[in-house]
């Protein structure tokens, strides 16, 4: 698919689902906080040595156009869209900025030439345009979980449904770094309903699209579309190791303790209905709907009764045979794995929001969360530019510091930013630029190689 | 490579007969060819790729593909003289090289097929080849040592049975140890165990790594190739080969649809009569949720905008069809604000001003539909009872259903479709379905021609290979 058609499509796609008319502009959210925040708070310098990868230095081996190959993007407030947009300082990138005060902020790939004078390129003829690196990208959006929860849908998002975004970064974030091995990635709040990451590391900047599909579709066990009821199918006589971590470490808990009393997935006939569907066998289904249409009292969560029954009777000896004991594994991992949008991974040109942008619905902050204390994140105390701009007032109007943010509640984010992802970053592409830069003398030491 | 017209001369003995049964194509041989040769070799050889093409957009199993590709390889590509079998497979695949290099589409085609063949073709050799083309490529892996094999064997175990083989034994337990990004294939299907960063390939699985080295190979000799022909041959040989060269692929790659011709023009008057009549179930389907919902996410807006370009929608009427059922949604401002741009965008009016191409079967088969989505192909991606309800309400019969349900079962979606369209209309088509577009486009002259008994419409677009 075209690049430009399918940001496109994330752009509408982002408007999917989503009450139409709902002009009015939020408390959190306005045009002149939204300058003062560019001001005062945007952290350019760190997504300047960020999105430079060591190559600011004075290091031979660096490459001065790095940065400016880069695409920027820029939603401004009409919903004008300028594309192609690149910078090659950090003086240009805050000025241009300011000066246009984008709604929105994405990052596309780093190209083999100036993504500005793309068109220049294109007259010579021979297709020298084209990306050649790009951070390995996910995007997990919880309006893709429509059809397993209960307390909110579309863009809505609330404290009973954000774990299963926690789920999604636990069983991700483990595997990139476990099975793909993967050190430096960051995980930001996409500002209303859902997560992005970023894999950072050398190798994963430069995979190319076919292993980019690869990684993705490692981790695509869910199949759903609207014509089909069976969203997950695991076949084979066992689970991939994979799967059997994300299950038992994450999975199969989260689903019983969480999940099934947060949700109520049992509670009524509609739905208990959805998950006897997914069971394939009809003496057991009609056995299960049996003994739940009946209602008994009872003082434990209905929804925990009937989970322990459908396991028991598709556990028991009598359907161990059919193999219906993967259904279980099964419906667990329709309701929890992680839903991840397929496309945003598979290209280098996918376009994707830059961290600390803000959401112009919500008025929150893109800020990183931290995989390790994810269960801590909770997305309705994200600071909003409204908390913020309130934030600098108390402050007054003290002495220009260069740590403005220090007196809000952005400080906190940007240190983590610093300390757990940016400092490992570039410490390891120092390391890696002088190892090939090494290698590189060795090479034309070498009397053979002329 | 030379190619002379009519003298023939007998080509050196190959020096390395083991390895040649299967060749890596690394550079033109210096043979001399006749210019018969040329052709004729090379449409040998696209018959085989047709062929591989068609097997795998039918979605046949390893062992089928294994099979076809042995069958297809035997019935066109035999030479009477044993010495030039070798002779005529490298000459035809440098000749189809010098034709599918030209452009973007045609490398993407030639590559793709040309690389299942030689994946097959791999297979089919003898483990003793196997490791003689390995060593030829020169991999730079060792096997895993049996102490570290003893500290994965769980993992790797598994992996083997998830895969449904059998648990690896001591004996035949060699692994290679690789870069995750060296077996996409096999890292996508989760076919082997990875960690930290590498991928535990077994023995039967090399030939992946195999074919991601002659992919690289390929990919980047039809780049130079490219180049070779753009600044040189072309004008070189534009009274002998370029003709040659340019009519060749045509004939296989079938139109592109991106402009109608037949039908030049379907008014917004007539849509909904035509899609009743005319659609393919994919289509069709699309339609029907766009009435029925005034909105469809972004595969089915693409899937669905531009087959209807392909039917002759003009910009103005895609523009206003799609607004008279988004505005009812979003509301009018919304949708010139946010979808409007997009239609111009297929229309090749905005981004990068490209006339894009209606899917074919292949591309539509091989999406991947999520949640709320409705694009796809209702043969692969629908339940079997969604499927069965959706096609009585298109007027398949009982008896029909059940043979296309048949085809569904063995993953022969356009087959499906073919039959599907033989029972809606009522007569045998041999061509099979390969494109919306072309059922589109079929279904109507069809009907022309039956509203004219006269005879004189169009006879059906039956295309023949060549």
């Amino acid at each position: 698919m075209d690049r430009d058609e399918s940001e496109n499509g994330r752009e509408d796609m982002l408007i999917d689902g989503q009450k139409q008319g709902n002009v009015s502009v939020p408390r959190e959210f306005n045009v002149n906080y939204l300058k003062l925040y560019y001001a005062k708070l945007f952290p350019y310098a760190d997504m300047f040595k960020w999105m430079s990868y060591g190559n600011d230095g004075k290091h031979p081996a660096c490459d001065q156009s790095y940065f400016g190959r880069r695409e920027f993007s820029f939603t401004l407030e009409n919903d004008i869209y300028l594309r192609y947009q690149s910078f090659n300082n950090v003086l240009q990138l805050e000025n241009s900025i300011k000066e246009k005060c984008p709604f929105k902020i994405d990052i596309g790939p780093v190209y083999s030439v100036d993504p500005a004078k793309k068109n220049a390129y294109a007259q010579s003829g021979d297709n020298v345009f084209t990306p050649v690196e790009r951070e390995l990208i996910f995007d997990i959006d919880i309006t893709d979980y429509d059809d397993v929860r209960y307390c909110c849908s579309g863009a809505d998002v609330c404290l009973e449904c954000w774990p299963l975004m926690t789920v999604a970064i636990k069983v991700i974030d483990t595997a990139l770094r476990d099975d793909f091995g993967f050190n430096h990635i960051l995980w930001v709040y996409s500002g209303r309903r859902g997560v992005h990451c970023w894999v950072c590391d050398g190798k994963a900047r430069r995979l190319t699209n076919e292993q980019r599909a690869a990684v993705a579709d490692y981790f695509r066990v869910y199949k759903g579309n609207e014509n089909s009821s069976k969203k997950v199918s695991l076949t084979g006589p066992a689970l991939h190791p994979f799967l059997v971590r994300s299950y038992s470490e994450v999975l199969e808990r989260f689903f019983e303790t969480k999940l099934l009393p947060s949700q109520n997935i049992f509670s009524t006939e509609d739905r208990y209905e959805k998950i006897l569907e997914m069971i394939p066998d009809k003496t057991a289904t009609s056995e299960l709907r049996g003994k739940w249409q009946t209602k008994k009292g009872s003082k434990e969560d209905i929804n925990v009764v009937r989970w322990e029954q459908l396991k028991n009777t598709l556990q028991s000896g009598k359907y161990k045979a059919q193999g219906l004991r993967r259904c279980v594994e099964e419906i667990v991992f329709s309701f929890t794995y992680p839903r991840l949008d397929m496309e945003v991974s598979r290209h280098m040109n996918h376009l994707l929001k830059a961290p600390f942008c803000v959401h112009p619905k919500t008025g929150h902050v893109c800020v990183p969360i931290d995989p390790n204390h994810c269960d801590e994140f909770d997305p309705t105390a994200v600071p909003t530019l409204l908390q913020l701009f309130e934030e600098l007032n108390i402050g007054g109007t003290r002495a220009e510091d260069d740590n403005e943010w220090d007196r809000t509640s952005l400080g906190q984010p940007i240190s983590f930013f610093r300390s757990s992802f940016l400092q490992p970053l570039l410490k390891s592409c120092k390391e890696e630029m002088e190892s090939s830069y090494k290698a590189k003398l060795q090479q034309s030491k070498s009397p053979l190689s002329w | 490579m030379e190619i002379v017209k009519p003298q023939w001369k007998k080509p050196p003995p190959s020096a390395n007969d083991v390895v040649s049964t299967l060749p890596l194509y690394r550079s033109a041989p210096p043979l001399e060819v006749r210019l018969e040769d040329f052709e004729l070799y090379a449409i040998d050889r696209l018959r085989v790729l047709k062929g591989v093409s068609d097997g795998l957009s039918r979605g046949k199993r390893p062992e089928e593909m294994e099979k076809l590709v042995n069958d297809l390889w035997k019935a066109n590509m035999r030479h009477p003289l044993p010495s030039e079998v070798t002779n005529k497979d490298i000459i035809s695949h440098f000749v189809l090289r010098l034709v599918y290099c030209r452009t973007e589409e045609l490398r993407k085609w030639f590559l793709s097929n040309e690389i299942a063949l030689f994946r097959y073709r791999f297979r089919l050799l003898s483990p003793e080849a196997q490791r003689l083309l390995m060593a030829e490529f020169d991999l730079p892996y060792k096997p895993v040592t049996t102490a570290e094999f003893e500290g994965v064997k769980e993992k790797l175990h598994l992996v083997a049975r998830s895969t449904g083989q059998l648990k690896p034994t001591a004996s035949d337990a060699i692994f290679y140890k690789v870069p995750f990004e060296e077996v996409p294939e096999l890292v996508a299907g989760r076919r082997v165990f990875i960690c930290k960063g590498y991928a535990y390939v077994a023995m039967n699985q090399v030939v992946s790594l195999v074919v991601t080295q002659f992919r690289g190979l390929l990919s980047k000799a039809l780049v130079l190739t490219n180049r070779k022909w753009t600044s040189t041959i072309r004008e070189e040989e534009k009274d002998r080969l370029t003709p040659i060269v340019e009519t060749l692929c045509t004939s296989y790659l079938g139109p592109d649809y991106s402009q109608p011709k037949e039908f030049a023009e379907v008014s917004i008057k007539d849509i909904d009569q035509v899609a009743k009549s005319s659609f393919p179930l994919c289509m069709r389907h699309l339609f029907e949720k766009l009435r029925e919902d005034h909105h469809l996410k972004h595969g089915g807006r693409m899937q669905l905008g531009l087959f209807l370009k392909g039917v002759g929608l003009k910009l103005d009427d895609a523009l206003a069809f799609w607004k008279a059922e988004f505005s009812q949604k979003v509301g009018a401002e919304r949708f010139d604000k946010e979808y409007a741009y997009s239609i111009r965008h297929n229309y090749g009016r905005e981004g990068k001003r490209t006339d894009y191409t209606p899917y074919s079967c292949q591309k539509i088969i091989s999406s991947t539909p999520g949640v709320g989505d409705h694009h796809g192909c209702p043969y692969r991606h629908f339940s079997e009872e969604n499927l069965r309800a959706a096609l009585s309400r298109m007027g398949v019969n009982s008896g029909a259903l059940e043979n296309v349900m048949d085809k569904v079962r063995n993953r022969h979606y356009q087959l499906a479709c073919t039959l599907t369209f033989e029972s809606i209309h009522g007569l045998s088509y041999d061509a099979g379905i390969n494109h919306p577009n072309q059922y589109f486009s079929d279904s109507q002259k069809f009907f022309k021609s039956k509203n004219n008994p006269s005879g004189q419409g169009e006879p059906l677009d039956a295309r023949s290979p060549i």
